[in-house]
């Protein structure tokens, strides 16, 4: 069995199995369209829950939400199901190939054997797409993958049926509907005005208040904490910005080619002023995410390293606000 | 960041041959896309986390030398694992794995439970049980 699928790699998991699924329906939309569309530029920081002994800091709303949001707002059903039996949840993903439907999964991370081992950790949410099966192997699609992959039906149970937060439950998805007309204006202006909401929401847990929150946290954390801590906190917090999926500055840089594709589309300049803006907001996250890695890998013990830390996130926070204003009035 | 400036640093990627996508501009400006081997901010935060995964391991072995811990949690720590995440595999409240952890309890184990354990870790009873940190 093998569906006509075409791999393109992409820096996100999410977006590029839903963007590699739609081309494969014929709706040519990038990576960052769909991003953009979906309202995947986002900031979380929730410093009660732990993951991997560190507070939960995400640049990227839950698992899910990227697809779901672009799903709708371009007029496309996408179906979900999950399974309680490995063996029903594999004889449904076969239907689908022998009905030449190439499918997306919910994936656990540690059990993926063809991630290096380094990046093997209890990662709940990794998506793939199943383009296909030969024998006992299934073709794999992973699209932060340079090339296309494969499976064994033992291996692709194990990632399925992966235990811990966010446990996938053997979840497929998959396009069932596409509308014979898509109005890509209301789309992208949908996306754009949800992500500016989000960024500019009026709680400190999200967006650039909990930048901020952040920021005030990391100036106490070597007291607090002790330097030792705070520096693994500090690792963690440049892996959820910078580590394989976010195509570099916590997200940034998609985004900004987002604003630059949605310029074209809705003949709007200041998009195209916008995204050059991003692109620099974008440049000072790697200039931050660098130097917090120096302060990781010193081990420095003077307090003004997380200061001037604390700082530069608290100047990023202030230009997004101002970004995320502006962007507002320009749609 | 522009095209030419995509990091091409040494890391645990370009060691297994992975190349991760990365946004950049080209030279009018323009959005494109291009490869990276590896990042020397992101090596330093993986090692970082790995180094601590590493200091966790060997506390474990040492707690379980000295008879302060049972060999689950060297497992769980090899495995890269949380309380909530090995529990979740074993199918158990997380008070019980908690509990395991006592070496008194952890003797008493039935083999029933001392399988789901072995089959979370993928390994044998016998490897379990017989594991004394070295």
């Amino acid at each position: 069995m093998n569906t006509n699928f075409t791999h393109h790699q992409s820096a996100h998991c999410e977006n590029g199995v839903a963007s590699n699924l739609l081309k494969f329906n014929g709706i040519d939309i990038s990576e960052p369209m769909v991003f953009g569309i979906g309202s995947g530029l986002f900031f979380f920081y929730l410093p009660l829950l732990k993951v991997n002994q560190a507070p939960a800091i995400s640049y990227r709303p839950m698992p899910g939400f990227i697809f779901n949001k672009a799903a709708k707002r371009l007029g496309i059903t996408v179906k979900r199901i999950k399974f309680s039996s490995p063996e029903k949840a594999q004889i449904a993903l076969e239907n689908n190939l022998k009905n030449n439907i190439p499918t997306g999964l919910q994936v656990g991370v540690y059990n993926l054997t063809y991630f290096p081992d380094e990046y093997r950790f209890h990662f709940n949410a990794h998506n793939l797409v199943v383009y296909g099966k030969t024998d006992n192997t299934f073709l794999i699609s992973d699209p932060v993958m340079e090339n296309v992959t494969t499976l064994t039906e033992a291996e692709l149970e194990k990632v399925r049926f992966a235990k811990g937060t966010l446990s996938p439950k053997g979840q497929m998805y998959y396009p069932t509907h596409l509308p014979s007309e898509i109005n890509w204006e209301s789309a992208i202006k949908k996306g754009i005005k949800n992500t500016c909401s989000d960024m500019l929401a009026p709680v400190p847990i999200v967006g650039v208040a909990a930048m901020r929150y952040l920021a005030k946290s990391i100036r106490k954390w070597p007291k607090s904490k002790g330097v030792k801590v705070a520096n693994h906190y500090l690792a963690q917090m440049i892996r959820m910005q910078e580590e394989i999926g976010t195509g570099g500055g916590g997200f940034r840089f998609i985004y900004a080619a987002f604003l630059q594709e949605a310029a074209i589309i809705l003949k709007n300049d200041k998009l195209k002023e916008l995204s050059f803006e991003m692109t620099q907001i974008g440049d000072l996250w790697r200039d931050f995410a660098l130097n917090a890695s120096r302060v990781c890998k010193n081990r420095s013990n003077v307090e003004d390293v997380y200061n001037t830390l604390a700082d530069q996130l608290l100047h990023l926070a202030n230009l997004e606000e101002k970004f995320f204003k502006e962007l507002k009035k320009a749609i | 960041m522009k095209k030419e400036e995509i990091p091409q640093d040494e890391s645990n990627l370009s060691k297994s041959n992975v190349k991760e996508l990365c946004y950049a501009t080209d030279e009018n400006g323009n959005y494109t896309t291009g490869l990276s081997t590896g990042w020397e901010a992101k090596t330093i935060a993986l090692e970082s986390s790995i180094n601590t995964i590493n200091e966790r391991i060997e506390e474990a072995k040492e707690n379980i030398k000295s008879g302060k811990a049972s060999p689950i949690v060297y497992f769980m720590e090899l495995h890269r694992m949380d309380w909530p995440t090995l529990a979740d595999y074993v199918g158990l409240w997380q008070w019980r794995v908690k509990r395991h952890v006592k070496p008194s309890v952890f003797k008493k184990l039935n083999n029933k439970i001392l399988q789901k354990y072995a089959d979370a870790f993928q390994i044998s009873v016998d490897e379990l049980i017989n594991y004394k940190g070295a």
